[in-house]
């Protein structure tokens, strides 16, 4: 199904006239050119525009901005701690539990299943990345939220409640957990169909080798398939963490809206993307206003970095990157 | 070689020292071996259990969301405005326009300058400014959702002290650019080189060769990748909010300089009211919105597999 794109020799330069052709040549070009710099431009723009609406609150705050912890709109007090916390909380606690079961989904549709089984299982499982992300919060607010605050936190309470970790349920179920929980559910298609297109590269020969010195299917996906591929696989993983850290409707609905910091992942909170959502609309100043710019440019800054890690990551073993990105 | 440090050491050992294998034996594991297949078949059935929850969870959301949904909608939901009196009474055909709108416009910028990057990519770029561009769509891509709205607030809001369907088009378009131009440039690299050799041997410039034969073969490819993107903008809320939501939306509107009514919004909002009756409209929004992002994705899944066998790929 998945086609393996091998970039041969560029087809630019097959006309030894170059660019040097007829007027259509030339508007094709210039066209082709502007695109590419227009994407370039509005990545510039993004970036300026954030930081020049940032600056005033960078000016007053200043880095502290990041790890102080009072945000009070109305008293020109401003701190991203708490909602840093909660957004690296929920996007790791996400990233905990969805790479396990998205490699393993991977592993399954790329080595697992007969085609007949992958061939339907596989869209059905990027269909759950195609939900939008207000829906999945809706769902979560309204279905997941009452059976974690049920069943799965009283549970996890009562077995590990001696971590401060899983302190008590409370009562509305809209807590950390919770939104860790709807980030993880957006994750798993991330890493699950990235990681079946890196295991799908992984050359049959090896595979073959492997088990014609009597590995079993395990062995050989421990022995040559993980190995092989691992760069790939952790790329896809900061992928899919870089989409959780910026996650901000689904985990505004669900995650409760607390302001201060808990032990606790069933206490609520408050993510910073979270908090734009929350507060763009009910502005109390002009201060205000660029708090939360401060707070995309954080946000601007993490899913940068990310991207830029799973990049050099993924190139650092060569040629797969180009899978990466679908 | 790392691919037999996987096997376990012992694995070539047992039962070695009798000599002669007895040939009556059954074929049947023993021993390590079969602690070996043991653990194999349960990492196997792990990772099954692993596709069967995510398929699970899928249809669960699916099932949740139709099941209160189906309620909700009837004609008069899809073709009424909202009722701001009796709030179950009313429909959601403002949103349901706005949203087109809003998607129809985002869709209109990204996909040509979308298929020109890519263009771009294939046919110009030399090495390192197709690095440079492949970057910045990288980074494009991974850039959350309410920062790409944040630059449109900087840019439109803040300067005409409105906000509008048209600055939530343009967020949306930024999201949709990365995707669309990835997916163009992977299906224009699948373009047959002998098809370009047969232009170049008739003679065929440049550009004719482009609009003439490698975007007609490649078609197919940028449509669903088109289709699949503007799904994804269709559903997303986080821009709408920032920069589309000062929207009373009691009638429909379709002029995008003013702000929009648009279905995510409107299940966000019902959903922050919190009564009865207008969470029953958000489910109700949420089941339309769903169900036609999830058409779009099987019909452009499709379209894509039936273009495939056709070109024969």
């Amino acid at each position: 199904m998945s086609v393996t794109v091998r970039p041969g020799g560029r087809p630019g330069g097959r006309q030894s006239g170059g660019r040097a052709g007829s007027t259509g040549d030339r508007v094709l070009f210039g066209l082709c050119a502007f695109a590419g710099l227009v994407a370039i431009v509005v990545l510039a723009e993004v970036i300026y525009q954030v930081i020049s609406g940032a600056s005033p609150a960078i000016s007053r705050f200043g880095l502290g901005f990041i790890w102080h912890t009072a945000w009070k709109p109305n008293l020109f007090v401003f701190g991203a701690g708490e909602m840093l916390e909660a957004t690296l909380v929920t996007s790791f606690m996400a990233l905990i539990l969805a790479a396990p079961l998205g490699i393993a989904i991977g592993l399954f549709l790329s080595m697992l299943a007969p085609r007949r089984v992958r061939t339907v299982i596989g869209p059905l499982v990027e269909m759950l990345a195609a939900i939008p992300s207000v829906v999945l919060g809706l769902w979560g607010v309204i279905v997941l939220a009452p059976f974690v605050q049920s069943t799965i936190e009283p549970f996890l309470h009562s077995v590990l409640g001696f971590i401060p970790i899983f302190g008590p349920p409370q009562t509305t179920g809209l807590s950390v957990f919770t939104a860790g929980l709807v980030l993880t559910i957006m994750v798993v298609p991330i890493i699950a169909s990235l990681s079946r297109d890196l295991f799908l590269a992984v050359p049959r020969e090896l595979q073959d080798g492997a088990e014609a010195l009597g590995a079993t299917r395990w062995e050989v996906i421990r022995g040559v398939v993980l190995p092989t591929t691992t760069s790939g696989v952790i790329a896809a993983c900061l992928l899919g963490l870089g989409r959780a850290l910026g996650e901000a409707v689904a985990v505004a609905l669900v995650i409760g809206g607390g302001s201060t910091i808990h032990s606790s992942v069933f206490d609520p909170g408050t993510s910073a993307a979270a908090r734009i959502i929350n507060e763009i609309e009910s502005l109390d100043n002009k201060l205000h206003l660029d708090s939360l710019f401060y707070l995309a440019l954080i946000l601007l800054v993490i899913g940068v970095l990310t991207n830029l890690a799973a990049q050099a990551i993924a190139r650092s073993v060569g040629g797969q990157q180009a899978m990466l990105i679908r | 070689m790392s691919a037999l440090s996987g096997l376990d050491p012992d694995a070539a050992e047992p039962e070695r020292t009798s000599g002669v294998p007895d040939p009556t034996a059954p074929l049947t594991a023993t021993g390590n071996l079969r602690r070996r297949l043991a653990v194999s078949r349960v990492l196997e059935i792990a990772a099954v259990a692993a596709a069967v929850l995510a398929v699970g969870v899928f249809f669960f959301v699916v099932y949740a969301v139709a099941e209160r949904g189906l309620g909700a909608i009837s004609f008069h939901f899809l073709t009424s405005d909202p009722n701001l009196v009796d709030v179950g009474a009313g429909g959601i055909a403002p949103a349901i326009v706005g949203s087109a709108i809003i998607v129809a416009l985002a869709t209109a910028i990204a996909m040509p300058l979308g298929v020109l990057i890519a263009l771009f990519l294939i046919e110009y770029a030399g090495n390192s400014t197709g690095r440079v561009v492949r970057l910045v769509l990288d980074l494009m891509n991974g850039l959350p959702t309410v920062v790409v709205a944040f630059m449109v607030y900087g840019l439109i809001v803040l300067g005409t002290k409105t906000e509008s369907g048209y600055a939530a088009s343009i967020a949306l378009a930024i999201i949709m650019l990365p995707l669309i131009a990835r997916s163009s440039h992977q299906v224009l690299l699948l373009v047959p080189g002998s098809l370009r050799e047969a232009a170049d041997a008739l003679g065929v410039s440049r550009w004719r060769t482009v609009v003439g034969v490698i975007l007609p073969s490649a078609l197919g490819g940028i449509v669903t990748a088109t289709i699949l993107a503007a799904a994804r903008a269709a559903g997303e809320s986080a821009p709408l909010i920032i920069l589309d939501s000062l929207v009373i939306g009691e009638v429909v509107h379709i002029n995008p300089l003013h702000g929009l009514a648009a279905m995510p919004l409107t299940v966000f909002n019902y959903l922050e009211t919190g009564t009865p009756a207008a969470v029953s409209q958000a489910w109700g929004t949420a089941l339309v919105l769903m169900a036609l992002i999830l058409a779009a994705n099987v019909g452009a899944r499709v379209f894509l597999a039936r273009n495939r066998s056709r070109l024969g790929l």
